[in-house]
Order: structure tokens, then C-alpha cells, then sequence
């Protein structure tokens, strides 16, 4: 089967279904009887209309990079990994007990500590999946998910009897030492001599989500590993058949997922909390599946996909904020281009692929 | 019933009209023709076989008469009216009913539920399950087909299932039964109770087609049969008027498609042997039953066989990956050394690094990743190899340039190491891993269905590449289901059936006629016509045929 261009598959699929996503969102936007135009400017002018709104954008954007790494490397193995939402609440865990474990005296001690807590704890959690479906075929989107609910679980339970410090109500860990305070982006244009994102969470952990970005593109079309990650995805006899063991690189590959969407926890936890709160991954894991989708499981689209629901996120807050349009449409609209640019992927694809099919046999004839 | 109908010419005379009757059916796949003009009359109350390899084109036709697939020409006529069978339904009402090789049975389902599935009767289920109930006692009184009907499916065997599927196709009051290999699963005893059955049927005058590449079936049951080979009907002959040297001669073709150059073998030491080769898969089936050989370096041993006989379980397992859950037992011994057959050194790359290359039979699902490029697909297996790796990254432009010679070695085209696989036309692919696997000068090769779906021009090249490796000393074991190519390249062939070595014969001395019996099962080949054996050497390139595609 011939397939359009790599740019129409890349690029006009996701932007005709984004555009088709907004459509529809300005129509219930006028059912009730708000303005969509200044809907729009709202979102555009509160999440990339000045260094503030570029800190929370780039804030949210740094949560869903991780999430949709995980999403795409487990993908390429061909394995989907749902469980980002409780590997990133495990990630947080591991953070709080790295973070509070000593009095750190500097975060360039205290960061690659945390992280290694953080990856340590989300692979550990994608560990029980990956080897149930690894040796025993039990479907890893069913274990992955059912994870996510004892995760949840798992940290109420660590919060309220154990990390909550005696006599208070909040079912919160201690505020992390004054050493494990990672350097906050806007503090790091100052020390530029920039002023720039001031009182935004965006920090340190936007550069690292970065370089993951370019570590797993490394990973994935360079080394040995993602080689045998993406024959295993493509297929499995084949992959029997050159020596490749289905056991092993099933298991590395949700290793490296759970890996990273626990590393998220660097950027929510340890970023911006400072300390481990309840139900701080809010969602960003199951995004991190609409953010791999729409990214085509390659780095570079899930920065670009990660970079849009950054924006669908902060300006949708600023929705809620600026004009009368209720909470509950902002994540309407965020559902929407969910539902459009993810699972509703095929039906903007296929006819593109008609289309294209049809010109070239023109260009034939 | 009719009348006896009366002669109209050519067709064989008969007392009643046909139950089917195929007029210029037609089929193309894409580039294959998988069905070619074929002409079939099936007489009513009559057990017909239809008899050719795999691949023949057996299953399509009746995959077109079941409504499965629309034939892109000709006329299917059932009981001698014309009929359009868009799909299975059509096929249904008309009363054909088919068992299919691998049953469509639901397992947590009881046998009651499962005869009514998709026949029942109202919204309720009870009057259909009672009205099922009694039908299933009395056609079970009738047809010696017992089954327990409120057993569920899992808790039955296998020849039980099977019954199952007869049952469900009674109950749709089909008179027209056709059964696709319904032993390729059942034990003798099975298939002996399976042909009671049948007889009981026929004694109804009830129609059946049965589709078999098996001989002994044929001789036994079948009053008529039809042969298929390349998509083609070749011969329809009465059973009682001909022989199984007759049906295998007609059924494997005595055509010669290549001439190969090349010089007698000079076998020089032991590289493989193999002894007493078991493997059970995970179902249970004995799929290798002691297979021992030797192949020494410097000679071609070809195995001959009827595909599904257990020669893809014997590469898999010489090349390190046999399937998921199956077990085995006995030696394999390479240049001297015992390999580990089951542990942690058992698998694909211990092999590859003990020297045995493997071009297994499916390329598309095995040899290569058809979404990988061309380079990457030419280092697949090999990836670990210190040559393409720089440290902790693969040395893509080496695994490139590497590519790029093999390419050049074995002419793929187009020579873009950049394309995917699946964008390389059949041949070509073959090519990409025959070049991979030959290139690097292994001790042994195994090679399994080397020029399936093959154009000429690569056949011919892949064959003298292989005839190339063994001048070079080195061993081959070749797998093929073309008999031609058997007989061409091997030094020796042994022919396998039914998980079993059936015997050894020397290309020159053999027939055609006698390997499709030994294909068959059939080991007194004595009286085979030994006259007919022509030596490779002997072969034309005249003969060439460009059908093959």
C-alpha cells in the first residue's frame, strides 16, 4: 500500500484535525452564546501573550514531554503503556523519599539523586506489567491501567499514615529542604540579567525534559537497544527468528517507560510543589497518550504535541479566568482535540490517503 | 431428486444433475493467479476430492464457492441453476456447507449452542436449543455423530470438533458438504470414523467435496477427483480408474523449470548431524517424530515435502527459534559440537554465531522487518555484530555501506539502501535476505522456500548463489515444496511427511513420481516407473515457463 507524503502524515493530519477539533469547539462556544473569536485571543493572549503565560505553558509543556516519551517508547515496542499517570505518581514518591532522606546542601546534588529516585520508582512500577505480559500475555493496557488505581491508592496510603508530618490536617509530605530546590527558569534568566517568567513554576527540569527528548531519539534510532525495540514492535517472529529476546526487550522497554514518566515527578514534585501532595500528576499521564499520538511517537513531534496541550492547558485556565465560560468547556475543548487529534486520528488520515492516492494516479495517467 | 439428466457432451455421464457445477472460474490476487479458468462438475451423492500442494489454488476455489470471495470471472451453477454467491449466506441458503481447516467454533460455547449460533429461530433461545436437541439426537443415530450436546467446545477433542462443524452444517440442511483437509488434525482413528461418517452421509445422497493433499484419503473415500496445480485444473478422472503414481505424477507436475549448472558434490566432513529430532507443540501435536541426517560440507541435502509435514518445525528449531511453548528432544551435533537445544543458548544469534545462516520460509513475517529499510533490514540478526556497532550506537553508515555492497553482490533493485523492505518487489526482498545471509560466509545454511513468489530471473540467480556457497565447502539444507527445485539442486533429498523422514533418494536416480509418493506417505515405491527419472544435468532451458511470478 502506497501512503501519502511523510510531510501530509506528519504535519496536515494533526493540524487538520486540531483545526476540525476547534471548530467544534467554536460552536459550543456560540451555543452558549459566547464569542469564539475572543475565546481564541483569551487562551493565545494568556498562555504565549507574555513571559508569564510562556512559564506555566512551558511549566505543563515539561509534565507532558515525559508522559508522551513514555507513551512512545513503550509504543515502538508495540506495547501501550497507559500506566504513565500511576508510574508518575511513583516517580513522585521516589522523589519525596530522596528528597527529604538527607538535608541536601545543593540541588546540583539533590537532582540527579531525585532523578534517579523518580525513573527508579515509575520503572519499578511499570516492572509487574511489563513481566505479566512478558511471560504470563496478560494484555499490558488491562495491568497498566489497573496499576494506575493501586498507585493512587499506594500514595494516599504513604501521605496520610506516613510522610504527612505529625499534627497536621493536609494529607501532604513536609516541604522539601531549602537544598533540594531546584533553580527555577525565571531565576536563571535573572541570573542572565533577564527578566523574564516572573512567579512561574517552569524550572530546570524543561532542560532535562529537552535533553530526554534527544536522549531517547538517540536511543530509539541509534543504539542496539532501540533497534531491537523497533524490530520487536514491528515483529515478533522476526524478531525471534534474529536472536531478539521478546521477554527481554518487552520488559527493558517498559523499564525505560515507566522510567520516564516517573521522571515527570522531577518537574511537578520537586520543581514546583517542593513537596509530594495528593493526585499531583493531575492527569498528565493519560495526556501523555494524545501527546505520543499526535507526536507520532517520534521525540521531536511529541515536544511539538506536548508543546500544544502546554498551551490547551495554560490557556485554558485563562479561559476560566478572563471570561464567563465555565471550567467544565475548557476541558471540552481539551477533550476535543484529544478525541480528534488521538483517537480520531484515521478519520482525517484515511481520506487524506484517498486524496493523495487519487492525485498520484492522475500524475500517472 | 431428478431426473437423470441427459449427457450434454463431455461431461462425465451421470445419473443426476451436478450438485455444483464451476464454469471458467477465475481468481487473481494481485500479480497471482490464484484460480485459472477452472471447469469442476460435482454429481449429486458423491464424495469428489480435489487433490494438489499447497498453494495449488484449492482453498481459494472453494473459498469462491463458500461466498468468501467474489471469482473476477466465470459461473458457479448449484443443482444446475446459475448462482451468484456474494456471500456465505447466499451459500447457506443454497445448502452448502463448509468445514473449514481450522474450526469456527465458539470454545466456552456448548455444542448445542454452538449448532444454533447464527440459526436460531426467534428471540428466545429455549425452542431452538430444544428444537437443536433433537435434531442433534437423531442425525447423531443416523450419522454415527455422537457428541455430547452439552458439552463445551474446549472439553471435546479435536475429532469431536470437528463433528461439531458437520453438525452445524447439517443443521442448515446443507445436501452439499465441503471439508477442507479435515485430517490434517485428527488421528487414523479419527480419520477412519470421519470416512464412516461420510459414507453414511453419501448413502443419503448427500454431496461431498473433500480437499486434500493427501493420497491414501483419496483412493479410499472419493468417487471422483479432481487435480489442481499453479491455480490450474489439470486432470478430473474417476478414482476407481486411476492410481496414486497417476494423481501424484499430475499433482506435482513433471515440468522442469531451470537448468542449473552444476558439478557433481565433493562432500568433504560431517558440519551437521542431527539425531533423532522430536518436537510436541504446544497443542499437543507431534510435529517432528525422530528425524535424524547428516549434511557434510560441500553438498546440498534437500527436503522434499508437501508444506505442513514438519519441515517449517525443523528449520525453526535448527535455526534457533522454534515456536512458543512446544518441546523437543534429541542431538544436534554442528562441526562436532552438541548445540543446546533447549536452554539459554538455544537461541537465534548462538546459532548465527555457531555459523548456521537461516533464510527462513516467510520472509515478509521472519526474515525481515517490512517496515525497516533496506540497510537496516541487511544487518537484521547480525546487529550485534562488532562491525556495525561504535561503542554504544550502531554504526549506521557502516550497516549503510555494508548494504550497499550486498546489494550490488546480489543485484537488488532498485539499489536504494534507503527504501523499505515492503517497497521492494518479492524477489528483491528475497534477495535483500538470501544476500544478508550468504554473505556471511556461513558453515551451514539453512534455506527454506528459497524461490517462493520468486520472479525467474531471481530464481535463477538465488539457485547459483546457493550452488555458489556449496562449491565454496560449505553445507546446505534446503527446504522446498517445488519439486523442481528439490531436484535440481540437492545432492541428496530426503522427503519428509507427517513429521518423519520417509526416506532418502539421489536426484538422479528418482522420479517425480516416486518423491510424491514417498510425499504421500506412501514408502512402497517400488513399482514406481524409474524410466521417467531425469538427471539434472540433463535438463533444458527451453523448458523454462514463466507462469511463476
Amino acid at each position: 500500500m502506497d501512503k501519502m507524503p511523510k510531510w501530509a502524515d506528519v504535519i496536515l493530519t494533526p493540524l487538520i484535525s486540531l483545526i476540525l477539533a476547534m471548530a467544534i469547539s467554536a460552536i459550543v462556544i456560540l451555543a452558549i452564546g459566547e464569542s469564539p473569536w475572543l475565546a481564541l485571543k483569551t487562551m493565545i493572549d494568556g498562555a504565549l501573550g507574555s513571559s508569564y503565560g510562556w512559564g506555566y505553558t512551558l511549566y505543563y509543556t515539561t509534565n507532558f514531554i515525559f508522559t508522551g516519551l513514555a507513551v512512545a517508547v513503550a509504543y515502538h515496542a508495540s506495547l501501550f503503556n497507559i500506566g504513565g499517570e500511576g508510574q508518575a505518581m511513583l516517580g513522585g514518591l521516589g522523589v519525596a523519599l530522596i528528597a527529604l532522606a538527607l538535608p541536601w546542601p545543593h540541588w546540583s546534588l539533590a537532582l540527579p539523586a531525585a532523578m534517579v529516585g523518580a525513573a527508579l520508582f515509575g520503572a519499578a512500577w511499570a516492572l509487574i506489567p511489563a513481566w505479566l505480559q512478558a511471560r504470563r500475555g496478560s494484555h499490558i493496557v488491562i495491568t497498566t491501567i489497573m496499576f494506575n488505581f493501586i498507585a493512587a491508592a499506594l500514595l494516599n496510603y504513604m501521605l496520610v499514615n506516613i510522610l504527612k508530618p505529625a499534627g497536621t490536617q493536609d494529607p501532604a509530605s513536609a516541604n522539601f529542604p531549602e537544598g533540594a530546590h531546584l533553580p527555577q527558569l525565571t531565576e536563571m534568566a535573572a541570573a542572565l540579567g533577564i527578566e523574564w517568567g516572573k512567579n512561574t513554576p517552569v524550572n530546570i527540569t524543561f532542560i532535562i525534559a529537552l535533553i530526554a527528548c534527544i536522549l531517547v531519539w538517540l536511543l530509539i534510532w541509534r543504539t542496539r537497544l532501540g533497534y531491537e525495540i523497533r524490530a520487536l514492535g514491528r515483529s515478533e517472529p522476526a524478531a525471534l527468528y534474529a536472536g531478539i529476546s521478546p521477554v527481554r526487550i518487552t520488559v527493558i522497554a517498559m523499564l525505560i517507560s515507566g522510567g520516564l514518566a516517573g521522571l515527570m515527578a522531577i518537574n511537578n514534585v520537586m520543581g514546583e510543589a517542593e513537596r509530594l501532595v495528593l493526585n499531583a500528576v493531575e492527569g498528565a499521564g493519560f495526556i501523555g497518550i494524545a501527546v505520543a499520538l499526535m507526536g507520532r511517537n517520534h521525540p521531536f513531534g511529541v515536544f511539538l504535541a506536548a508543546l500544544l496541550f502546554g498551551f490547551l492547558y495554560q490557556g485554558g485556565g485563562e479561559l476560566a479566568l478572563w471570561t464567563s465560560i465555565p471550567r467544565e468547556l475548557i476541558v471540552v475543548i481539551q477533550a476535543l482535540v484529544i478525541l480528534f487529534t488521538g483517537a480520531l486520528d484515521n478519520m482525517v488520515r484515511m481520506p487524506l490517503e484517498r486524496i493523495f492516492l487519487a492525485l498520484r494516479g492522475k500524475g500517472h495517467a | 431428486m431428478h431426473e437423470a439428466v441427459t449427457d450434454t457432451g463431455g461431461r462425465p455421464a451421470t445419473a443426476a444433475p451436478n450438485a455444483i457445477e464451476l464454469r471458467g472460474i477465475s481468481k487473481a490476487f494481485g500479480p497471482v493467479q490464484a484460480n485459472k479458468d477452472i471447469d469442476l462438475r460435482v454429481p449429486q451423492g458423491t464424495i469428489h476430492g480435489i487433490i494438489g500442494e499447497n498453494g495449488a489454488g484449492k482453498s481459494t476455489l472453494m473459498s469462491i464457492l463458500y461466498g468468501f470471495y467474489k471469482p473476477d470471472k466465470g459461473e458457479i451453477l448449484v443443482n444446475g441453476r446459475p448462482l451468484t454467491i456474494a456471500d456465505s449466506l447466499t451459500a447457506i441458503k443454497a445448502g452448502i456447507g463448509m468445514v473449514f481447516q481450522h474450526f469456527k467454533l465458539v470454545q466456552n460455547f456448548t455444542v448445542l449452542e454452538n449448532v444454533i449460533l447464527g440459526a436460531e429461530d426467534g428471540r428466545l433461545l429455549r425452542p431452538s436449543l430444544a428444537k437443536a436437541r433433537e435434531v442433534l439426537k437423531r442425525l447423531a443415530a443416523e450419522y454415527q455423530l455422537n457428541v455430547d450436546p452439552d458439552e463445551t467446545i474446549d472439553e471435546l477433542s479435536v475429532g469431536h470438533q470437528q463433528r461439531v462443524e458437520i453438525l452445524k452444517a447439517l443443521y442448515r440442511q446443507a445436501d452439499i458438504l465441503i471439508l477442507d483437509e479435515p485430517t490434517g488434525v485428527l488421528t487414523p482413528a479419527e480419520a477412519d470414523h470421519l470416512f464412516r461418517i461420510l459414507e453414511g452421509l453419501k448413502a443419503e445422497g448427500k454431496t461431498i467435496i473433500l480437499i486434500t493433499h493427501k493420497l491414501r484419503e483419496i483412493m479410499e473415500i472419493t468417487d471422483n477427483v479432481s487435480v489442481m496445480r499453479r491455480g490450474e485444473m489439470v486432470a478430473s478422472v474417476k478414482t476407481a480408474e486411476t492410481s496414486p503414481e497417476e494423481l501424484a505424477e499430475l499433482m506435482v507436475g513433471r515440468k522442469v523449470l531451470l537448468n542449473v549448472e552444476k558439478a557433481p558434490a565433493r562432500p568433504g566432513e560431517k558440519i551437521l548431524e542431527v539425531r533423532d529430532l522430536t518436537l510436541v507443540d504446544d497443542e499437543g501435536v507431534e510435529r517432528l517424530r525422530g528425524i535424524s541426517f547428516d549434511i557434510r560440507a560441500g553438498e546440498i541435502l534437500g527436503i522434499a515435502g508437501v508444506s505442513g509435514n514438519g519441515q517449517t518445525q525443523l528449520l525453526e528449531l535448527l535455526g534457533g527459534f522454534p515456536e512458543k511453548g512446544s518441546k523437543s528432544g534429541g542431538t544436534i551435533r554442528m562441526n562436532g559440537q552438541e548445540l543446546d537445544l533447549t536452554g539459554t543458548m538455544s537461541d537465534a544469534s548462538t546459532r548465527r554465531a555457531r555459523g548456521i545462516g537461516h533464510v527462513p520460509e516467510d520472509r515478509q513475517a521472519e526474515g525481515l522487518i517490512m517496515d525497516f529499510t533496506a540497510w537496516e533490514n541487511t544487518a537484521f540478526g547480525y546487529h550485534r555484530a562488532p562491525e556495525f556497532n561504535r561503542g554504544l550506537l550502531m554504526d549506521n553508515a557502516a550497516i549503510r555501506a555494508d548494504a550497499e555492497t550486498k546489494m550490488e553482490h546480489f543485484d537488488v533493485r532498485p539499489r536504494n539502501p534507503n527504501l523499505a523492505a515492503r517497497n521492494f518487489s518479492g524477489g528483491n526482498q528475497q534477495k535483500l535476505v538470501v544476500a544478508r545471509e550468504i554473505e556471511r560466509n556461513p558453515d551451514l545454511l539453512l534455506i527454506g522456500q528459497p524461490t517462493r513468489g520468486v520472479d525467474i530471473g531471481a530464481i535463477e540467480f538465488i539457485h547459483k548463489r546457493i550452488i555458489e556457497l556449496r562449491d565454496a565447502g560449505k553445507a546446505v539444507l534446503l527446504v522446498s515444496v517445488e519439486l523442481d527445485e528439490i531436484l535440481s539442486l540437492s545432492d541428496r533429498i530426503a522427503v519428509m511427511f507427517d513429521g518423519r523422514i520417509m526416506g532418502e533418494r539421489l536426484p538422479g536416480e528418482t522420479t517425480t513420481g516416486e518423491l510424491g509418493l514417498l510425499m504421500a506417505g506412501i514408502t512402497d515405491t517400488a513399482h514406481a516407473d524409474a524410466s521417467e527419472g531425469i538427471p539434472p544435468e540433463h535438463k533444458h532451458v527451453d523448458e523454462v515457463s514463466g507462469e511463476r511470478g
